[in-house]
């Protein structure tokens, strides 16, 4: 028993000794802790007015948020230092009277509403939010105490709704809230070098200009269009209608500042008969002499497949192209399967987003389960809803020798590598290009109005009735046309699409795509490539004939002319 | 006060002659700082969040008698006593912790918080004071041949209690329990070279949180490193000391509070020292130094050795969220939400310090061969 009081005794005498370094140790820490305190409450104060003069003697603010600019350098998005009023009202010896003095330079507040301000019983209050210079010197010649200036960062777009789907805009506390100056926040906030896009605003305008004026003939709700690089997958131009002003952004309203461009999805119709026409040719199905009966329309239980122009006969693969037949590419795609359908516009990117640096970014509709149905009128572009973004970039690997790239809006240094994923064949791409170009070239092609004389331009049209609440409307359309040029080498993708366009007396009542869409693609591309640095030819030497050569193989001796 | 005569007998009279009158002292002051900071912190908070401008403080000030009466009630039971209750909320907040990872409202991505009949109760908060009197009732108990060990039990208990905190997650509170339990058994006789090795392994359970929880990493990163990531909180901080100055801006005149989210909690420190300046806030860390030391100064007088290792404990845990509280706030520590003992705002953190220092002053009293007389 004694051993273990002993023991015992011995254990208590450690811990006292260990509680005595526990105290030191707290001590030490409290102690430190107070050391601080001192240090910021006394000694640190120096330091900071010092800091703050030397600021002022230099002048400058650095503005933080990086700039971005287009592919030329041209300025799309830029800070401006401005000051803003705040008063300490119990430093305002006489409230009435400065309220007086105030309203003459601030014409927007009344005395008596300044007055109120600067009698409130606060050290701080705002009065104005980012002045014009002039109101600030106007001010500061007031001599009246108590009031003080506040720099603040201002964002501001110079070009103004023109980039404003693309650039997007910045909240109150200038945080990126969409486009741009949301996906690259990060990057922007840390300051730095410019951010350079791949647009071209000489581009943008023209497209903007001409999408905005063939909305406004048709009375369409709205459009949006798109020029791609087809070798890199850069976005020169990318405009969706109708747009805002970012400087201005909270007082845009929702459809507005709707991208149509890469976050709205539609069913587009035949446009899509050029991924079928590529997907037939690519695996080896059938080949440019092959065909397929059009004769007469499909009846798949309650539905029938009709042909908008109407052959009523067998079409050769480059008529059903041409036509645009509905019953021909439908066939083409039974012949082919859903699944090697399904797989095909998967390898396009059709089935996913586009990776392009928007946040804005709508997902694809597309039919789960994939029924047989699906395959035939996904043929023809109905039953799947894609966004335009798609549409350009899966194009731009149609023509361009098979490669797909990535839609991007960065600008793309020349030095870094063109990487791209084959998605067909070099000869498929080659007819794909030919088949294109027979749409504008050939009289009984549906795209005759794209045409721009020297630019030599392919394309397809795509007309589709909008659903609308789960039905088809065949008043509501979605009319776009996807161009390409030069044809001989193609350099560029256009895509233009118009939201619900209305029949006028020039179309002969048509809002169809050959109508309203074509036209302003051969606008766009007779303006825009001189700019891009494509030089106009002459279309029918014999070089360029050479490589758009294409024979029809139709079984019709003489094609009717309608 | 002094209107109770010595001669007293009653409950209340003995217990006014038995307490510790110099650490209750430091206690009201403290608990006044709260008010006036509570008043002066949480109407910008409250507006910010859409809740009526006084909300905060009503409260504060609703749940401050329930923590009084908990000082005052707990301080008034004997040692026997003490440690039966310490068991009985360490088990409760024990079953009430396991649910909270069930059943708990998230926040912030975390499960911290339990609703109980409209209250929402942080159980964390009692688990810290009722475990540190359970562990030092065990590493006390003599081991009996033959049986397990007390010190073994307790390391079981103490590793449940850390898991079921860094479940949560929240690291900050499962270090402060480490930290408590970890100088308990220091006291208890730990030899010197485990006392290196729990070290070490506490070290290395930080870097595994450091990689395995990113907020954790943020934090830490931010601390090492100013310029990169969110330092705006901790530089509104120290902006908030250097305006103070030595005399402070006054009660209600400053800034802070208005860009600071967790002002009224987290960062109470700083609207402390921006509107009553460097002075009251070297007062408020004194009076905190005081608290625990005054108390190690009981405890080494005591006889016996479950007293000391309570009271070391108890006050360990209230001195280490002192510091971890200022020490954030001043930039010493990377940010880590922990609240200032009776100084933040948190009803939880408000009835469980009452308890906590109810403890302390319970079993710091004079007793008839207890020690521990002046």
């Amino acid at each position: 028993m004694v051993a273990q009081d002993d023991e015992r005794q011995a254990t208590l005498e450690r811990a006292r000794t260990r509680l005595l370094i526990g105290g030191a140790v707290f001590t030490a820490c409290f102690l430190a802790v107070g050391l601080r305190l001192a240090d910021l409450g006394l000694l640190r104060q120096e330091q900071d007015v010092r800091a703050l003069q030397s600021r002022e003697v230099v002048g400058q603010i650095k503005t933080q948020r990086a700039d971005i600019v287009d592919r030329q350098g041209e300025l799309l998005a830029t800070n401006l230092v401005t000051a803003s009023l705040f008063a300490n009202p119990r430093r305002v010896p006489d409230p009435a009277a400065a309220a007086l003095k105030l309203a003459s330079v601030l014409p927007e507040f009344s005395a008596a509403e300044l007055t109120a301000k600067l009698s409130a019983d606060r050290a701080f209050v705002w009065l104005k939010r980012n002045l014009t210079p002039r109101q600030q010197f106007e001010i500061n010649r007031l001599g009246i105490p108590g009031l003080d200036f506040e720099r603040e960062e201002q964002r501001v777009y110079p070009h103004g709704a023109l980039t404003a789907h693309v650039v997007g805009f910045t909240g109150i506390d200038n945080e990126g809230l969409v486009g741009i100056e949301k996906s690259f926040d990060a990057t922007l906030a840390g300051g730095g070098e410019a951010l350079q896009l791949s647009l071209d605003l000489r581009v943008q305008y023209i497209l903007r200009k001409e999408l905005s004026e063939q909305i406004e003939r048709f009375s369409a709700i709205g459009g949006g269009g798109l020029v791609i690089d087809a070798d890199t997958g850069e976005i020169v131009a990318m405009v969706s209608l109708p747009d805002f002003d970012p400087n201005s952004a909270n007082e845009a309203d929702d459809d507005a500042r709707f991208n149509r461009i890469s976050l709205g999805v539609y069913e587009l119709g035949s446009v899509f008969k050029i991924f079928n026409h590529a997907m037939a040719l690519d695996s080896g199905i059938t080949s440019m002499k092959g065909g397929y009966d059009a004769s007469k329309p499909i009846r798949v239980a309650r539905f029938t497949i009709n042909d908008f122009h109407g052959e009523n006969r067998w079409l050769s693969v480059p008529e059903i192209f041409m036509y645009s037949s509905n019953v021909g590419s439908a066939k083409m795609a039974l012949h082919a399967g859903g699944e090697m359908q399904r797989d095909f516009l998967s390898d396009l990117g059709f089935l996913e987003r586009t990776s392009v640096e928007l946040p804005e970014q709508g997902k694809p509709i597309y039919p789960a389960p994939w029924r047989e149905i699906s395959t035939m009128t996904i043929s023809y572009g109905h039953g799947i809803a894609v966004s335009p973004m798609h549409l350009a970039s899966a194009t731009a690997a149609m023509v361009n020798g098979g490669l797909l790239h990535s839609p991007t809006l960065i600008k793309r240094s020349p030095s870094d590598p063109v990487l791209g994923k084959r998605v067909i064949s070099r000869d498929t791409s080659d007819s794909m290009r030919r088949l294109m170009r027979l749409v504008v070239e050939n009289e009984n092609g549906t795209g005759g109005n794209a045409a721009a004389p020297g630019y030599v331009v392919g394309g397809k049209t795509g007309t589709a009735e909008k659903q609308v609440d789960g039905r088809y409307k065949t008043k509501a359309l979605v009319s776009s046309f996807v161009g390409v040029f030069p044809s001989q080498a193609p350099r560029y993708v256009v895509v233009v699409m118009l939201d619900e366009p209305k029949g006028i007396k020039e179309s002969y009542g048509y809002a169809t795509a050959g109508w309203t869409a074509a036209p302003v693609v051969s606008r766009v591309i007779s303006q825009a490539a001189p700019l891009l640095g494509v030089a106009p030819v002459d279309e029918d030497a014999p070089e360029i004939q050479r490589a758009l050569a294409l024979s029809l193989y139709s079984r019709v001796r003489t094609v009717a002319a309608n | 006060m002094t209107s109770i005569p010595r001669t007293d007998t009653s409950i209340l009279g003995r217990w006014w002659w038995t307490v510790d009158h110099l650490t209750l002292g430091a206690l009201a002051a403290l608990i006044v700082f709260g008010v006036i900071l509570a008043m002066a912190a949480s109407p910008p908070v409250a507006v910010r969040i859409g809740l009526d401008e006084m909300y905060f403080v009503r409260r504060h000030l609703t749940l401050l008698p329930v923590a009084l009466a908990a000082i005052v009630v707990v301080s008034l039971m004997t040692p026997a006593q003490i440690k039966l209750f310490a068991l009985a909320v360490f088990a409760v907040s024990l079953v009430l912790l396991a649910t909270t990872l069930l059943v708990g409202n998230e926040v912030k991505g975390a499960r911290r918080w339990l609703n109980i009949a409209g209250f929402s109760l942080q159980v964390s908060e009692f688990v810290k004071p009722s475990f540190a009197v359970v562990a030092a009732w065990l590493f006390a108990k003599e081991a009996r041949k033959g049986s397990i060990p007390p010190a073994a039990i307790c390391l079981v208990l103490c590793g449940t209690v850390v898991l079921l905190l860094a479940a949560q997650p929240d690291i900050g509170q499962a270090v402060v329990v480490t930290s408590v339990w970890l100088a308990q058994f220091f006291l208890a006789g730990l030899s010197l070279w485990l006392v290196g090795g729990l070290l070490a392994l506490a070290v290395l359970a930080l870097t595994g949180a450091y990689f395995v929880l990113p907020h954790v990493a943020r934090r830490i990163n931010g601390f090492l490193d100013p310029s990169q990531g969110d330092s705006y909180q901790i530089s509104r901080s120290l902006e908030a000391f250097r305006n103070g100055g030595l005399f402070g801006r006054g009660p209600g005149e400053g800034q802070v509070k208005n860009s600071l989210p967790d002002a009224h909690a987290d960062f109470v420190f700083a609207v402390a020292g921006e509107e009553l300046g460097l002075i009251v806030t070297l007062v408020i860390v004194g009076l905190f130094g005081f608290v625990v030391l005054r108390g190690f100064t009981r405890a080494f007088l005591e006889q016996n050795l479950f007293l000391l290792l309570a009271v070391a404990g108890l006050l360990t845990q209230f001195g280490l969220q002192a510091l971890i509280n200022m020490g954030s706030t001043l930039q010493l520590l990377p940010t880590k939400g922990m609240t200032l003992p009776f100084i933040s705002y948190g009803g939880s953190s408000l009835l469980a310090m009452g308890m906590g220092t109810g403890m302390v002053l319970a079993l710091t009293r004079r007793r008839p061969g207890g020690g521990g007389h002046a």
